[in-house]
């Protein structure tokens, strides 16, 4: 049996406008949806995989936030986890959040923790690396292709700069996952009513300090003017740069 | 050969009045997840199979995965057992890439699963519901005939006891879903003039159906009749639950549940394509979007969509309550569908020329509609059914 521990997190859609509260502070939340983070999505898709493979597998969906991320569980227990797990604290900070994972983890013989490879909101690609040292597991970053290799290990691949590097590791591994690992999974309503009889545990936060504190967030400047060309317009295009003394 | 277009990839579903927040988690999730599935599978194709004729009915083995077959019944016979208001979400999305293939959704659910759930043997429910659950059978329901329409009551197809079998003879029409079904839940008179529901398989004897061509509505659902000459049924075909219209009219007001639900999502379809295109579109040196017959149009849809939502919302509760009444339903598919269909008429006009084109979805929604505004009551009819609730007085009849 392979135990497996998918990571969540729990962020706005992608086709979300973005606005903070006045003060900066936070992210406004006022009609904005929140998703499994993508990223997130193909380690759990890709662990559901390993069950359609033929291997005896146990999927439990872990996310760190308030009552909130539970929706997000949900979805999760409907796509196909076995058992989810909210950690009863907020994730604002990835040394907090990986040690919150690591407590839960620890003495729970995992063969396997899925992440994406960055969260989609803050996009800190640094969870996954802290979980796999606080661990003491193997660690594949950016994994894009992952294939079992008897009952205790598996190659992956991983993207590099021009071109793929293929790993062979032992579990227990962490692994972040890439686009290609597997394909985004749409829950059918046999799964979502399933999704209700699956247990759903909150657990109390481990003793961990904030390593950080989030200040302010604050928009990008504003995009200055923008003209277009037409593509066959390379005459106006390189006049408007003569006229502007810009070449 | 399928071709993909661009047409609603950037749809965004309208919710003036924050409406979500009446929804639960598990609601949204659906709606989301059936949203997810239709984009995939049905928005960029639908098009084509609307433009040739052609019933994808390649999806019907997804749709059933899915669980968009009978989604409200119970998980005993492999149904995914949701309740009222899921099943209402489901029907406004699929009717947001198509009204046909909603009807065949809302045939195979309502008319076909539903009546063998609610008036079927245990026999009957085992045999068929698990099967047509998942697609593997798909059915049709028959009770319009050539000669009787909005007055169903008239039907004169007929069947006699035959001791071990009964034997039954005449026509049904406009037939969702008959040239390819499995099976047929038809309505029929005994020789006490008696309507009853009989389960009619494909393969029997003296049982056709023929293909009803050139419609100009609905081109992605097939439509058609059934004949029967001499078929004999077996006894245990016949559904012992029910006789009297008031069988087929119990699955009718499930049916038009649905469709007031779809119709909402045929409106947004619409409407959202309408709005894209009116902020894109520049004519006399600005986007249409900013001159004030446009956006008399657009306010006037989001109104009509906002109102439209309310209504079903709130005999979706109902619904689930057990409460809502035939003439309840009655009227939120009058309204919804008329509103739809209105709403269609407009967003076409806000494309120009653009909207009378496949690329864009209003057209088929609009010529669709027609079909909806028509079948599972008309709007006349519904006119009828509210008018005798309140009065107490029927005029089906008019001065006869
Ligand atoms: C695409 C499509 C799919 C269909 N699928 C099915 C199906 O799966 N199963 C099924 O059984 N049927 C189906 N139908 C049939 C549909 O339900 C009937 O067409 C509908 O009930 C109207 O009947 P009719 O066409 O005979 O029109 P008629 O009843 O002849 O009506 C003609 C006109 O007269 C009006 N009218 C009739 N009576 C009155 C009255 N008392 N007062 C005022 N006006 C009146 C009507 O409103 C209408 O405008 C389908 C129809 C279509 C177009």
């Amino acid at each position: 049996m392979l135990k497996i521990l998918v990571c969540i997190s729990h962020v706005p859609d992608t086709t979300t406008k973005i606005k903070f509260e006045a003060d900066g502070s936070a992210l406004d939340r006022t009609g904005v949806t929140f998703v499994i983070n993508p990223y997130c999505e193909y380690g759990l898709s890709r662990a559901i995989g390993l069950r359609e493979e033929g291997k005896q597998v146990s999927i439990t969906a872990l996310c760190v936030g308030g009552p909130e991320v539970e929706p997000t569980l949900r979805k999760a227990l409907a796509i196909g986890a076995d058992d989810a797990v909210r950690i009863d604290a907020p994730a604002n900070d990835s040394a907090f959040v990986a040690r919150q994972i690591a407590a839960y983890a620890k003495g729970k013989e995992f063969d396997l923790i899925f992440t994406g490879k960055e969260s989609i909101d803050f996009n800190g690609s640094i969870v996954p690396g802290m979980v796999a040292e606080l661990m003491d597991f193997a660690f594949i970053s950016f994994a894009t292709h992952m294939e079992m290799k008897g009952d205790n290990s598996a190659t992956f691949h991983r993207e590099i700069d021009g071109g793929m590097e293929v790993l062979d590791a032992t579990f227990p591994v962490v692994v972040s996952c890439q686009k290609g690992i597997s394909e985004w999974r749409i829950p059918n309503m046999r799964g979502i009513m399933a999704a209700r009889k699956k247990p759903l545990a909150k657990v109390s936060p481990a003793e961990v300090r904030e390593y950080v504190d989030p200040v302010k967030l604050t928009y990008p400047p504003a995009r200055g003017n923008t003209q277009y060309f037409e593509p066959e317009d390379a005459q106006g295009l390189v006049g408007t740069l003569i006229d502007k003394g810009l070449i | 050969m399928e071709t993909k277009t661009q047409a609603t990839h950037t749809y965004t579903a309208p919710d003036y009045y924050g409406l979500d927040e009446l929804l639960s988690d598990e609601h949204k999730i659906i709606r989301d997840s059936v949203r997810a599935w239709i984009n995939e599978h049905i928005i960029p194709y639908i098009n084509d199979w609307a433009q040739n004729n052609q019933c994808p009915k390649h999806l019907i083995p997804g749709m059933g995965e899915m669980g968009l077959f009978g989604p409200s019944l119970p998980e005993e016979y492999g149904c995914p057992g949701l309740d009222e208001m899921a099943y209402g979400l489901i029907m406004q999305e699929i009717e947001r890439a198509d009204s046909g293939i909603r009807s065949m959704c809302s045939v195979q659910g309502s008319l076909v699963m539903y009546p063998i759930y609610k008036y079927g043997s245990e026999a009957q429910k085992q045999k068929y519901l698990p099967k047509l659950a998942t697609g593997e059978l798909m059915g049709c329901f028959g009770l319009t005939e050539p000669d009787h329409g909005s007055n169903p009551g008239g039907m004169t197809t007929h069947f006699t006891d035959e001791g071990d079998h009964y034997l039954l003879n005449g026509a049904k029409t406009w037939i969702s879903n008959s040239p390819f079904a499995d099976i047929a839940v038809v309505w029929a008179k005994n020789e006490e003039g008696r309507i009853h529901g009989l389960i009619v398989e494909r393969g029997m004897d003296g049982f056709s159906t023929p293909k009803i061509e050139n419609k100009w509505s609905l081109r992605a659902s097939d439509t058609g009749e059934l004949v029967f000459e001499d078929v004999k049924v077996p006894k245990e075909n016949l559904l012992p639950g029910i006789s009297g219209l008031r069988g087929p009219l119990g699955c009718l007001d499930k049916a038009r549940y649905g469709i007031a639900w779809g119709a909402i999502g045929a409106a947004m379809d619409c409407y959202s394509t309408a709005l894209r295109y009116a902020k894109e579109r520049e004519q006399f040196g600005q986007p249409i979007a900013g001159f004030q017959l446009q956006q008399k149009k657009l306010a006037e849809m989001l109104t009509e969509i906002t109102k439209m939502q309310l209504l079903t919302w709130r005999l979706g509760t109902l619904m689930n309550e057990g409460r809502a009444t035939t003439a309840q339903i009655s009227l939120a598919k009058r309204n919804n569908v008329a509103t739809a269909l209105e709403i269609a008429r407009e967003a076409r006009q806000v494309l120009g020329g653009m909207g009378i084109t496949g690329d864009y979805p209003i057209m088929r929604h609009m010529m669709n509609l027609e079909s909806v505004i028509t079948y599972e009551g008309t709007h006349d009819i519904h006119l009828l059914i509210t008018g005798y609730d309140i009065t107490g007085i029927s005029a089906f009849r008019g001065s006869k």
